[in-house]
C-alpha cells in the first residue's frame, strides 16, 4: 500500500511550493492520473489540487484568448469565443473522450495527459522504455496498430492522446509555466518532445513547473477552421488519424493555411512542410495530395501501422477539400 | 467539509484513495451506482456533481468535498420514480440492468447540456444556441454509456421520449 496525501491549492504559488516534493503530482480531473496511478504506472505520494486555479476564459487586448489551465474540457468547447473564431478547438474537443470526462477534464490535464499505448498500461506483463526506461518495448515488434507513423523512435512508438492539443497546435498555442525560478511561456507545438532514447521525459517541463493557462493568439485564419477525427467506431474511441486545418483563400490561390495531426505521432504534430507547400498554390486535389505526401514522407510505418499513411494522406486532402468548398464540418 | 450525497451530509474519507464510487457504494451503502470497468470506458458509474454528469470512478472523493453528488437513489421523489426511470420500464430500455444508473444519471445531465446549448461532435452550426435532440445528437451524446445487452434502441427511445418531445 501506497500513502498518499491530498492537499488542494489555495493559488499558484501555494500549487508550486506543495508541487517541488519529488514524488509528488498536480491532480486536475483525475480522468488520466487516477488511472494510471491504479494501474501502479503512477506512484506519486502526493496530489496536490490545481482544480482551484484559474478556470476563466478571458479575451486579451490583442484579441486573443486567454484560457486558466483549470478550465474543464467542456467550458472551453462551449464557450461562444471559442465557437465563432476558433471552431477547430471546440470540435476537437468535442471529438475526444465522453461528455462525463470532458466535464471534469482541465486543459493543463489534457496537455499532460499520457498515452493509451497498451504496454504502457500493463506494468506487470509488458516491457516499457516509457515507463521503466531501457527496459524495451514490447509494441515495436507486437500490436501497433494504433501507433504513431511520424516522430518516433527505436525506443518507443506511443502516439499522445489528446484531440485538443491538435487544435492547440494548429493554432500556435502558447502554455504559460510557472515553476520554483518564475514563469514562462512555451509554445505548444515545443511543450512535447519526441521520445528518442527517452520517451519517459514527455514534456520540456521542470520537475515542480505548473501550467498555468494556454494563450490563443489572435488568428484571422482560424475563424474557418475544423477538426476531423478518424476512429474505429464513430464516437468515444482514440484518434487513427484526426487533422486539425485551417485555410485562407485569396481569389484561386491559397493564401495561408495550418495544419496539424493527432493519433499518427508521439506529440500533436504540425505539418509544417505541408503547410509550406500549400502557400500560394491553387486549392485543387492536386495541391493538397501533394502537400500531404510531402508531410508523410518522413513516415515510418510498424509491421501493424502502414495503413495509417495512406489514410493520413487521405484525410488530410479530404479536410482541406472540405476547408476549401466553404465546409465547416 | 462533508461531501453531500443525494442531500445528505457525509464526511468525506480520510483515505484519499477512495474513488467516488467506492465512496457511495461501500462507505455511504448505496448500491445503485454500479462499477464497471473501473477505468473511465463504460459509464456505469456516471453520478451528477452539481448537475453535471461526471464518471464517479476516475473521481477521487477528496475532490468533491462541499459539492452536491446525486446518485440514481436521489432522482425520484416521495417514493415515485423519475420519469426518465419509468420511460425505462415502458421502452425496455435495459436488459441486465448494470448500466441503467449511469445511463439515466448521464441522460439527466446530458438533457441541461442541450438546454445550454453545448454542442456535440455532431452539431453542424456551432453558432447554433438551440439544439435539437434528434436521433443523431442523442446518440453522440450518450456514447460514453455502454450496454453489453444492447439495449440501446430502448434507451434512445426512453430519452427520446422524456428529453426530445415527439422522439427522435
Amino acid at each position: 500500500m501506497i500513502e498518499l496525501a491530498y492537499s488542494r491549492a489555495a493559488d499558484a504559488a501555494d500549487a508550486i511550493r506543495r508541487g517541488q516534493d519529488d514524488n509528488a503530482r498536480y491532480l486536475g480531473g483525475g480522468t488520466n492520473l487516477v488511472d494510471l496511478m491504479r494501474e501502479a504506472v503512477e506512484t506519486p505520494s502526493a496530489l496536490v489540487d490545481v482544480t482551484g486555479l484559474s478556470a476563466e476564459i478571458a479575451e486579451t487586448e490583442d484579441g486573443g484568448l486567454l484560457i486558466g489551465a483549470a478550465t474543464r474540457n467542456t467550458a472551453v468547447a462551449e464557450h461562444p469565443v471559442v465557437r465563432a473564431r476558433y471552431p477547430m478547438l471546440t470540435r476537437a474537443i468535442v471529438a475526444g473522450a465522453s461528455a462525463q470526462i470532458r466535464n471534469m477534464a482541465t486543459v493543463g490535464g489534457n496537455l499532460l495527459q499520457r498515452t493509451r499505448c497498451t504496454y504502457f498500461y500493463d506494468s506487470d506483463g509488458s516491457r516499457c522504455n516509457k515507463r521503466s526506461p531501457g527496459a524495451g518495448c514490447d509494441a515495436i515488434e507486437g500490436f501497433n496498430r494504433m501507433h504513431a507513423i511520424l516522430g518516433a523512435s527505436p525506443a518507443c512508438a506511443a502516439t499522445h492522446p489528446s484531440d485538443m492539443c491538435v487544435a492547440l497546435a494548429a493554432l500556435d498555442a502558447v502554455v504559460h509555466v510557472r515553476g520554483a525560478a518564475g514563469e514562462r511561456a512555451v509554445a505548444l507545438c515545443d511543450l512535447h518532445r519526441l521520445p528518442e532514447d527517452r520517451p519517459d521525459r514527455e514534456t520540456v517541463l521542470e520537475p515542480g513547473e505548473l501550467i498555468t493557462a494556454v494563450k490563443l493568439p489572435r488568428s484571422d485564419l482560424a475563424g474557418h477552421s475544423t477538426y476531423r477525427k478518424v476512429r474505429d467506431r464513430s464516437s468515444y474511441a482514440f484518434a487513427l488519424v484526426s487533422v486539425a486545418a485551417a485555410l485562407e483563400l485569396n481569389g484561386d490561390a491559397i493564401a495561408d493555411a495550418r495544419l496539424a495531426l493527432g493519433g499518427v505521432a508521439p506529440k500533436p504534430w504540425r505539418a509544417w512542410r505541408a503547410e509550406e507547400l500549400l502557400r500560394g498554390r491553387p486549392p485543387t486535389e492536386d495541391t493538397f495530395l501533394e502537400a500531404a505526401d510531402a508531410e508523410l514522407a518522413m513516415a515510418r510505418p510498424l509491421s501493424g501501422n502502414a495503413f495509417k499513411v495512406e489514410l493520413t494522406r487521405r484525410t488530410i486532402a479530404a479536410v482541406l477539400r472540405q476547408l476549401s468548398e466553404g465546409g465547416h464540418r | 467539509m462533508p461531501i453531500i450525497i443525494n442531500g445528505r451530509e457525509v464526511p468525506a474519507p480520510a483515505d484519499a484513495r477512495v474513488s467516488l464510487l467506492d465512496f457511495v457504494r461501500e462507505h455511504v451503502g448505496l448500491y445503485g451506482t454500479k462499477k464497471g470497468c473501473n477505468q473511465g470506458a463504460c459509464g456505469a458509474c456516471t453520478v451528477l456533481v452539481d448537475g453535471e454528469r461526471i464518471l464517479s470512478c476516475l473521481a477521487l472523493a477528496v475532490q468533491y468535498e462541499g459539492r452536491a453528488v446525486t446518485t440514481i437513489e436521489g432522482l425520484g421523489s416521495n417514493g415515485a420514480l423519475h420519469p426518465l426511470q419509468q420511460a425505462f420500464i415502458d421502452h425496455d430500455g435495459f436488459q441486465c440492468g448494470y448500466c441503467t444508473p449511469g445511463q439515466i444519471c448521464s441522460a439527466v445531465g446530458m438533457a441541461q447540456e442541450v438546454a445550454r446549448g453545448v454542442p456535440s461532435h455532431v452539431t453542424d452550426d456551432l453558432a447554433a444556441t438551440e439544439i435539437a435532440l434528434d436521433a443523431d445528437e442523442l446518440r453522440e451524446r450518450m456514447s460514453g454509456n455502454l450496454c453489453r445487452c444492447g439495449a440501446h434502441n430502448g434507451i434512445v427511445d426512453a430519452i427520446a421520449e422524456v428529453y426530445a418531445g415527439a422522439g427522435a
